[in-house]
């Protein structure tokens, strides 16, 4: 456990000397810069629009981290040799990429924070701002814990896109993992749309083909509630719950394969 | 294969197992259909996704070409209970032949399906026109799109008028076949007679599309039902029952000698109404609804 954690703190120590932090500069600086030309523009939504913004932005940037920081998780170190140095040392190759992962979604997760006050803080001086005529036209509060909900999601996902970026890590080129993990991304995102496939073919066999495909590529859809929670639409618990537990078995297995693949390479 | 690594690939193998077996929990236990979601169109400005699609604008048309059946063909499985009922199919369509203004078989598509009443199609002949209008701005010189828009105009429109200037147009085009020229001047005489129609889904029948030539042969197979229909329907009024007995195949058969219950061209039963006699296609077989037949010119 102890070497799972000194590889974990030395990613998230190296994605802070990489200048990950910036990102959430930039995100800070496009929140109080969009929310102030929104205002100007839009007329009664400018809080649902920080909303959207806020969630796709917190989405888009963690993506950008876990698929560019993730994919150079292992092949980094083999690509710098350190990887023969760091065997070497009392930590099993399993440890080396839980590890290698944990660090990484410490560093997401510290990114996921950040990011999740900036927008409350963003909605706060929009409630404060705001006369309460014009906030009771909107669909959810404007400090709506809700959007945690969505947060949590997001984190999830983020998490699972970092495994599929780490599992490619372990047995591809760095701009060949990015490349696989961002199409994975994008038909994660349109999986749903092979779940209901028989209601479009009439073809038994292709339905059944894109069950199956639907079972085995990453669920991406599931952990997109952000427009139901901006509409103070209900997202139930149960349905978080079971959506974080598919994640979380899904992270699981893509790290136990990608354990299996790396203590089978051979660094001689 | 050590067994460590075994013990770890299987171990891969129960967490993969047990991720499927929660989605398939989760769907079941809090299912997330949303009706909204079919009818989303992301983009609706043809030239605004076409500056979007950079240069992969023809792949994007096939994205949208295959989202138009997808909806079509969803529309048409899901029969009455159909949410959306075809009304992306024309904004689809639209897009697709936008990125790719040579994407043939979008516009013929249309042009057949887009016209159909419903549950076959949403009943917009005017959509099909329009998709065919403009087709003919990027290939004027293409004789079956004048030929579609005046076969809109003639079985749709029942505007005998239009479909015969749109048949002298296709018969003006090069290359087009010279039955073109008769058929305009018949619609010009008569207006309609089922050969004309059989006939106009005979060519159509030819064509190299396999969806194109199983929806005019399910037309042949309607104007067959329509003839025998017809001739039913003398032999119903030559052989009428007593005075207050309803109407019955049973009763007919034996009053006209007929070898048993009529079935249309696909075999299924005709109906017959008890009370007025009419005689029609039943509601179970696959070719109702029934199209509208045109009449002839007064």
């Amino acid at each position: 456990m102890r070497a799972v954690r000194v590889v974990a703190v030395n990613v998230f120590r190296e994605s802070v000397r990489d200048r990950v932090p910036y990102n959430l500069v930039l995100f800070a600086v496009l929140l109080i810069g969009s929310s102030y030309l929104i205002g100007q523009l839009t007329a009664g939504q400018d809080v649902k629009i920080i909303k959207d913004l806020g969630l796709a932005a917190t989405s888009v940037f963690g993506l950008f981290i876990a698929i560019f920081i993730g994919i150079g998780l292992v092949s980094k170190e083999v690509e710098r040799r350190s990887i023969y140095a760091l065997l070497s040392k009392p930590v099993s190759r399993a440890q080396f990429i839980i590890g290698k992962y944990a660090g990484l979604v410490l560093t997401l997760a510290v990114n996921v924070s950040v990011m999740a006050v900036a927008v409350y803080v963003i909605l706060g001086y929009m409630v404060w701002t705001e006369p309460p005529t014009i906030r009771a036209g909107w669909d959810a509060p404007g400090i709506d814990p809700a959007l945690l909900k969505a947060i949590f999601l997001i984190f999830i996902e983020l998490m699972l896109v970092t495994a599929i970026a780490l599992f490619f890590s372990t047995f591809s080129s760095p701009i060949l993992s990015a490349a696989m993990t961002f199409g994975l991304y994008v038909a994660g995102h349109f999986n749903s749309d092979l779940k209901n496939f028989e209601r479009v073919v009439s073809s038994k066999t292709a339905a059944r083909l894109a069950r199956g495909a639907y079972h085995i590529l990453p669920d991406l859809s599931a952990f997109d509630v952000k427009t139901e929670v901006v509409h103070g639409l209900p997202v139930t618990f149960g349905y978080l719950g079971s959506t974080a537990l598919y994640g979380l078995a899904y992270v699981a297995a893509l790290l136990l394969v990608s354990t299996f693949i790396f203590s089978r390479r051979d660094f001689k | 294969m050590r067994q460590k690594d075994l013990g770890i690939a299987v171990m891969a193998g129960v967490a993969f197992a047990a991720a499927i077996s929660i989605q398939i929990a989760r769907d079941r236990w809090y299912p997330r259909d949303d009706p909204q979601r079919e009818q989303i169109l992301y983009v609706t400005s043809g030239p605004a996704l076409q500056r979007i699609a950079l240069s992969f604008d023809a792949v994007l048309a096939d994205v949208y070409w295959i989202r138009a059946i997808q909806h079509y063909g969803g529309d048409r499985l899901s029969g009455p209970t159909a949410q959306t009922k075809y009304t992306l199919l024309y904004p689809l369509l639209d897009l697709t032949t936008t990125l790719d203004p040579y994407f043939n078989i979008a516009y013929r598509f249309g042009a057949i399906f887009l016209s159909e009443a419903y549950p076959g199609g949403p009943g917009r002949p005017e959509q099909s026109v329009a998709l065919l209008r403009k087709a003919i701005t990027v290939m004027p010189h293409k004789w079956q799109y004048y030929h579609d828009i005046g076969f809109v105009y003639y079985w749709r429109l029942r505007d005998y008028q239009s479909a015969a200037v749109w048949f002298q147009r296709a018969a003006a085009q090069p290359n087009a076949p010279n039955w073109l020229t008769p058929l305009a001047a018949s619609m010009l005489v008569r207006g309609n007679d089922r050969a004309a129609a059989r006939f106009l889904w005979q060519q159509i029948a030819k064509s190299e599309e396999a969806w194109l030539r199983r929806s005019a042969e399910r037309s042949l197979l309607q104007l067959q039902a329509l003839d025998q229909i017809d001739h039913l329907q003398a032999i119903v009024q030559k052989y009428p029952p007593a005075s207050g007995e309803p109407h019955t195949w049973s009763g007919l058969m034996k009053r006209a000698g007929l070898p048993g219950q009529p079935v249309d061209p696909v075999g299924m039963p005709y109906v017959l109404d008890p009370v007025t006699g009419r005689v029609r296609v039943s509601e179970q077989s696959p070719l109702s609804p029934m199209p509208e037949e045109p009449r002839p010119l007064q």
